[in-house]
């Protein structure tokens, strides 16, 4: 007979390697995990271009990470030393300056790839029954990454940083009665100060981090059970094989994984090309105000949030009320999480979804596109009436979808996906 | 690649003039941090004229040594006068609370300007000022009208005037436009050298404001060409473990 590790052994043709995994997994469920979760992970075979960007979101997560933890190690959160620690960074620290702006891109990348991420759902109805849920998680990661990002920005302590935390903590004031002591609150002062910035740091590299690595395994856990959605909206557990098995699913293991390395690869060299040849973007992704140390005596010629909040700013900036705009541009954060009720629609994918949706879908992306560009400009009374333009398209892609979903004319749904071998 | 990232800079450009913040228009500076020669002129320039009252407190001494090609003997010789060591930055003397008694602000340190202003704005301005005796300093600026800065580089330009031409607006008051700058009295530099003088000396603001874009740039091209081979293999790995999918 035996114990289960020289079962494992014998049955893996013995060697070390092969009882150390059969001792841990009389412990720990290692193999079963990874069988689970990885290499027995069905997914479908038709996954396109659309699907890289849950590794890669995966991936840039890691690259902020570990730049994080050495920038962390060399920064000092104070009023009077963080711009100066920054500088040091990027001057005396070996490889600083790589590590930061490893970091500061990163943070573009990420939203980058998260507003990819989020459109792929759009495209393919991701967010539909059985994926409500794991929509939603999704959702929380990105308003946890808002946050981060947020935080994140003042830690430069350079003129934009401090200008832009003002202004967005301003916003809270808009709430009635207690605005004004809900800002002094989060504020810890009655200006942005040193307190704030101690605050913001301890937010960005402890709480919200932590708060995201939940939510990402929560995200992974939740996709895992219900299974990847692909670009035909088909459930491939529904056709199986006489091994049980769906027969257009193959394991994630080694497919997706050496398909995802591709993804990874032209990440890189993407990334690369900002970091070596425009670290700073035209002063898009590092704005120019911010190599202006924190002046809380001058602001900025122009203040504008980095790119990736501008379609909300130009929101918030079309609404003449400042306490509607703040509500109205809320909303259009929080929106999305409703959108598996508030579409009706009886496909999931833009294949077989009717004209209707193809015009609200397209429509509601050039706004948001739109919308991102003119909250970077300066406010015209022509680029005002723009944004309010553009912002009922934006409203009008959520608000009106239980109504043109449910009437549009759909296209028949095959029963298996559709895959061309190459 | 080259052509992307001119198309992107094109792109980018209002952004940035607006940045700039001036109303002035910008001359191009032209400047080259891979220009040696230019940054070790700029880099004298810059301790002979610019050190006395702005510091640049995140340049060190004897990284800037390095970068530009100069020994520890040659540095102390020809760039540092005042008794600091080769590893300090460039601080000043100038106490800051006499700094406001006399000039009303404190001269801002200089190690980011090129970032935070742009190399066509430092280009321009320096060679901007135009008399106006009703300024305490005797002058003024186009780039930043009413600067608290004197025209430190005088005996090198000259000294000129601002001719000014005159629009009449529809209520008859006549809107003063900057046309030209017309030289009184010839510096020690002819223009062309003067151009040049502050050219070098904004090449070297470049270069201070970050340093690291000498190797940033120089590492660009092999990790990308290495990151271009990886995704290759990965392309091939992956079209032959797919294979068998049908």
């Amino acid at each position: 007979m035996g114990t289960a590790t020289e079962k494992v052994a014998a049955r893996t043709g013995g060697g070390r390697l092969a009882a150390l995994t059969g001792w841990i997994d009389e412990r720990f469920p290692m193999t079963k995990l990874w069988k689970e979760q990885v290499s027995e992970y069905y997914a479908p075979k038709n996954m396109n271009f659309w699907y890289f960007f849950g590794s890669l979101a995966l991936f840039v997560l890691v690259i902020q990470f570990v730049t994080g933890i050495f920038l962390t190690m060399n920064y000092k959160p104070s009023a009077a030393d963080a711009f100066g620690s920054v500088e040091y960074i990027m001057r005396d620290v070996e490889w600083g300056w790589l590590i930061r702006y490893m970091h500061s891109t990163g943070a573009s990348a990420f939203f980058v790839v998260v507003y990819l991420h989020m459109f792929r759902a759009l495209l393919y109805g991701s967010y539909q029954k059985p994926r409500e849920l794991l929509w939603i998680i999704g959702m929380l990661i990105y308003f946890a990454l808002m946050a981060e990002a947020f935080f994140g920005y003042l830690l430069p302590w350079g003129n934009m940083s401090y200008w832009g935390a003002q202004v967005i903590v301003s916003l809270f004031g808009a709430i009635p009665v207690v605005g004004d002591s809900l800002t002094e609150w989060i504020r810890g002062d009655f200006y942005i100060s040193d307190v704030t910035l101690n605050r913001f740091f301890a937010l960005h590299v402890v709480a919200i981090p932590l708060v995201l690595v939940f939510l990402v395994v929560a995200h992974l856990m939740a996709l895992h059970e219900v299974g990847s959605n692909n670009p035909d909206g088909v459930e491939i557990k529904k056709v199986k094989g006489p091994d049980g098995l769906p027969l257009d699913g193959i394991p994630f293991h080694p497919y997706y994984t050496v398909k995802d390395l591709i993804g990874v690869g032209v990440f890189l060299i993407l990334f690369s090309l900002v970091i070596f040849f425009a670290p700073t973007m035209g002063g898009y992704f590092l704005e120019h105000a911010n190599f202006d140390p924190a002046n809380p005596l001058q602001t900025p010629p122009h203040i504008a949030p980095v790119w990736y909040f501008t379609p909300f700013y130009a929101i918030l900036r079309a609404v003449p009320s400042k306490g509607l705009g703040a509500a109205l541009m809320g909303l259009a954060v929080v929106l999305f999480v409703f959108l598996p009720w508030l579409d009706r629609g009886k496909v999931k994918s833009i294949r077989y979804r009717g004209p209707l949706f193809k015009f609200f879908l397209y429509s509601f992306a050039i706004s948001f596109l739109v919308l991102g560009w003119l909250g970077l400009q300066p406010p015209t009374p022509l680029f005002t009436n723009l944004a309010r333009f553009f912002t009922v398209v934006y409203f009008a892609f959520f608000l009106l979808m239980p109504w043109y979903t449910s009437i549009d004319k759909t296209k028949p749904v095959p029963t298996r996906v559709t895959y061309h071998a190459h | 690649m080259r052509t992307k990232l001119l198309a992107l800079a094109a792109v980018l450009a209002p952004v940035a003039a607006f940045a700039a913040g001036g109303e002035a228009k910008l001359d191009h500076a032209n400047v080259d941090v891979t220009n040696r020669a230019s940054l070790q002129r700029g880099a004298a320039n810059f301790v002979n004229y610019c050190l006395g009252c702005h510091s640049a407190k995140f340049v060190r001494y004897n990284r800037m040594a390095a970068d530009l090609g100069l020994s520890e003997e040659q540095l102390i010789a020809n760039l540092m006068y005042t008794g600091e060591r080769p590893h300090d930055t460039m601080r000043i003397g100038m106490v800051a609370d006499d700094a406001k008694r006399w000039f009303g602000v404190l001269p801002p340190d200089l190690s980011l300007v090129a970032r935070s202003r742009g190399a066509d704005y430092l280009y321009t301005f320096l060679r901007s000022f135009y008399v106006d005796p009703s300024k305490p300093t005797g002058v003024n600026n186009i780039v930043l009208p009413g600067t608290a800065m004197p025209h430190v580089l005088w005996e090198l330009q000259g000294v000129q005037e601002a001719v000014w031409e005159g629009h009449p607006d529809a209520q008859g008051n006549v809107q003063k436009h900057f046309k030209e700058f017309k030289l009184l009295e010839p510096g020690r530099m002819t223009p062309e050298e003067f151009d040049g003088f502050v050219r070098d000396t904004v090449n070297f603001l470049e270069y201070a404001a970050e340093p690291a874009q000498l190797q940033r740039k120089a590492l660009g091209f092999p990790v990308i060409a290495f990151l271009v081979f990886f995704t290759l293999l990965a392309w091939a790995l992956k079209k032959e473990y797919w294979k068998d999918v049908k």
